[in-house]
This record gives structure tokens, sequence and C-alpha cells, in this order.
């Protein structure tokens, strides 16, 4: 099933509403980074939710995901991890390495916030 | 509770079933809500290993009993070419494809029980269990 995306201003969110096959994320993969060029997005959430395993193959698709979109210009964060899930994959040895996550869709929006007034900061005179 | 489910792997979307399948299972076995999905993640790695390396395969599950212990054992086998070194396919990171190369050790570790037998040319069978606390 494929993962609606939504323009918020600068921001794209991309909520994922049922458990994904490995070509629905590749999917998402080429969608977030084409609507990044398109709407010029600063930052993306993708919100992780409803997942109720995040095995191998997924935990290296939202880390390339938000590398990619780094290269792109635009910051990521993961939000919604579920505890359960989270302690599977610490179990597994999988690590969300530079990559942002927040616990949902409102302190992940806080966390794009805050990287972002940063940046401009940084240009200011 | 004496059935077993067979799911056939033959692409990336038979993972979610086998996956679905165990989690039912698993509830059904009385599994708490953290142990179900250790177990459903276990499943997902051992199917994953069978569409990246054997193309085609089963993931059977049933109800499993050891001197008073109940749980759930899970067996992914494949007639692929098998694993010629299996005590490196078992180290963490070890991947010969794309994967990163946590899927197998990374079910071990899930699990209470595992054991992997491999020939090459024949194929490779995983059995693992876990118990219910």
């Amino acid at each position: 099933m494929q993962v609606p995306i939504l323009k918020q201003g600068d921001y794209l969110i991309a909520s994922i509403q049922s458990v994904l096959s490995d070509a629905d994320l590749l999917q998402l993969r080429d969608n977030l980074g084409e609507r990044v060029g398109k709407f010029r997005s600063k930052g993306v959430i993708i919100d992780v939710t409803v997942l109720d395993v995040i095995d191998s193959f997924a935990t290296r698709m939202l880390r390339t995901i938000a590398h990619m979109l780094k290269l792109r210009g635009a910051e990521t964060v993961i939000v919604g991890i579920q505890p359960d899930v989270a302690f599977a994959m610490v179990q597994l040895g999988l690590t969300l390495e530079g990559v942002g996550t927040a616990l949902d869709l409102e302190e992940g929006l806080i966390y794009l916030n805050s990287l972002l007034t940063k940046r401009i900061s940084h240009h200011g005179p | 509770m004496d059935h077993e489910i067979q799911t056939e792997i033959r692409s990336a979307v038979d993972i979610v079933t086998a996956r679905q399948h165990g989690r039912a299972l698993a509830i059904e076995l009385g599994f708490n809500g953290a142990d179900v999905t250790l177990i459903a993640a276990a499943i997902s790695e051992v199917a994953r290993n069978i569409v990246d390396h054997a193309k085609n395969g089963w993931v059977s599950m049933r109800p499993a009993n050891d001197s008073g212990k109940h749980g759930i054992a899970i067996v992914a086998r494949d007639e692929g070419p098998g694993i010629r070194d299996v005590e490196q396919a078992m180290q963490y990171g070890y991947s010969t494809r794309k994967g990163l190369g946590v899927g197998l050790p990374g079910a071990k570790w899930l699990m209470d029980e595992f054991d992997i037998v491999s020939k090459v040319g024949k194929g490779t069978t995983v059995t693992m269990k876990k118990w219910r606390r």
C-alpha cells in the first residue's frame, strides 16, 4: 500500500498507514526524493507508528531515505517507533545512526523547527 | 491448538504474510506484546534470508511443548544453494549480498533456541523456538 505524503509548509509528512512490503518502502524512497525537489521542502517527517516490526531491511531503507534527503538539502525525522518495536530493533542490533527520531508527530515538528532555526541563524548577519 | 501454519516464500511480499501468521499464532499461544514483536521480527529475518538467497522456500510454525515449557516453533527451509560456511554466515555483520548481515544472527538473539543446518546445493533449514515466560 502506497504511503500518502502530505505537504505542510516547508515540510513533507509521510504517514505510513499499514504494514509495508519492501516494494512500498522503495516507492516511498523514490516519492520522497522527487517531492523534496518539487516542493523545495526543508524537512521530512516519516511517521512509523503503525509498523509492528522494523526489520533489517526497513531499518536500512529508513537510513537510506534520511541520508539521501539530507544530500537533497532536507532534514528527516522518524517518529512513532513503538516501544516493543524499539526493543526488537535493539535486540537485533539495528540502529538509526545519523537519523533524527522523535516520539510523535508533534515532537517531530519541534525537532525540525529547532534544526532549521539553527540553520537560518548560521546564515544570518 | 495443534495446528501448523505454513507460508510459502516466493517474494518479498510473502515475508509480510509469514510475519502476520507468526504474530497471530504467538498471540493465540499467549505470548506478551514484546515477545510477539520479537517473534515477528525473527520470522521477518529468516523469511528475508530465503528471498535474498534461495528465492523459494517455506516458513512453518506450530505450538511447541517441552518438559513443561510452552511456546512456538518456527521452521524456515529452502532448497536454495545452501551456505558453504555456516559459522561465518552466523557472524554478526557478515553479508554476502546487499544486506546488513544482521538477519540470521539477529534472529538467533531474538529467540530462545536456534539451529541451522545447511548443505551446499541442497538448501538450508533454520529451526527456532521461543518459550512463553
